[in-house]
């Protein structure tokens, strides 16, 4: 699913990274805690989070995810913004809750998962 | 940039109780992988592993120190501080087992997942601790 097509569907704000809109994402992940978020392995990957600070970026650039959606319509800060922007990543917001935003993502078609060991 | 048989060393100091540059180390020996053309795989496995490291130096000591050692062999980062010590490492390696404060489980981490995930990523995994000493923690991916 492109990420043009992710911001479509969730009704989401770009807030930096127009330059992944046509990256194709195989995978969701939603999660509020950083480390489960390093326990799951894929490539091509949209991270949905409640939570906002800047080790959700440090978070993602490790796993090499390009694009995080803070959910419940929470606003990042401008150093947040600014460090995703250093890294390439892409920030999206959106009002829907987590729950719905990743139902409304599943049922648009991504439906990938993450592996564990 | 290339690793012709030599071998590349990088030290950091991790500043204590700074959530906002806790994992630049991690951040820039990415970089510095990257740039030595490392396969993408292993730069993943071994910088989350590292980053969970330097997390946890921020989250129960106060601070401490990175010495990262790149050979055409292996990647390795010893992560030493000066904190509290671990006084049950079999616990700490448990999912779930944690003694982070709540404010670090509002910053979405220590929920007793970090030691795991090193274990997870990390080919070997050493944990020396000793209570009121410290702890050092020593990460290696294999190249070949």
């Amino acid at each position: 699913m492109l990420v043009r097509d992710i911001v479509k569907t969730l009704d989401a704000e770009i807030l930096t990274g127009e330059e992944n809109l046509e990256l194709d994402i195989q995978a969701g992940c939603g999660a509020d805690l950083m480390s489960d978020v390093m326990a799951f392995v894929k490539d091509n990957v949209i991270l949905l989070t409640g939570l906002i600070n800047v080790q959700v970026v440090r978070t993602a650039e490790m796993m090499d995810i390009k694009v995080v959606c803070f959910v419940r319509g929470k606003q990042p800060t401008e150093q947040i913004i600014e460090l995703a922007k250093s890294k390439g990543i892409t920030i999206l917001s959106t009002k829907n809750p987590m729950f719905i935003a990743c139902g409304l993502l599943y049922k648009a078609g991504l439906t990938g998962r993450g592996v564990w060991d | 940039m290339g690793l012709s048989g030599q071998k590349v060393t990088l030290r950091y100091t991790i500043a204590a109780e700074d959530f906002i540059s806790a994992g630049e180390a991690s951040s820039h020996v990415k970089k510095t992988l990257n740039k030595l053309g490392i396969r993408h795989e292993l730069i993943k496995r071994f910088t989350i592993a590292m980053y969970e490291a330097e997390i946890n130096t921020v989250i129960h000591a106060s601070g401490g120190e990175a010495y990262v050692e790149i050979t055409p062999e292996k990647l390795m980062v010893k992560i030493s501080d000066n904190g509290p010590g671990i006084p049950d490492i079999e616990k700490a390696m448990m999912e779930g087992w944690s003694t982070a404060p709540e404010h670090i489980r509002e910053m979405g981490f220590g929920a007793g997942m970090g030691l795991p995930n090193m274990k997870r990523y990390a080919d070997d995994l050493a944990v020396e601790s000793e209570v009121g000493v410290g702890t050092v923690v020593t990460i290696t991916v294999y190249l070949s």
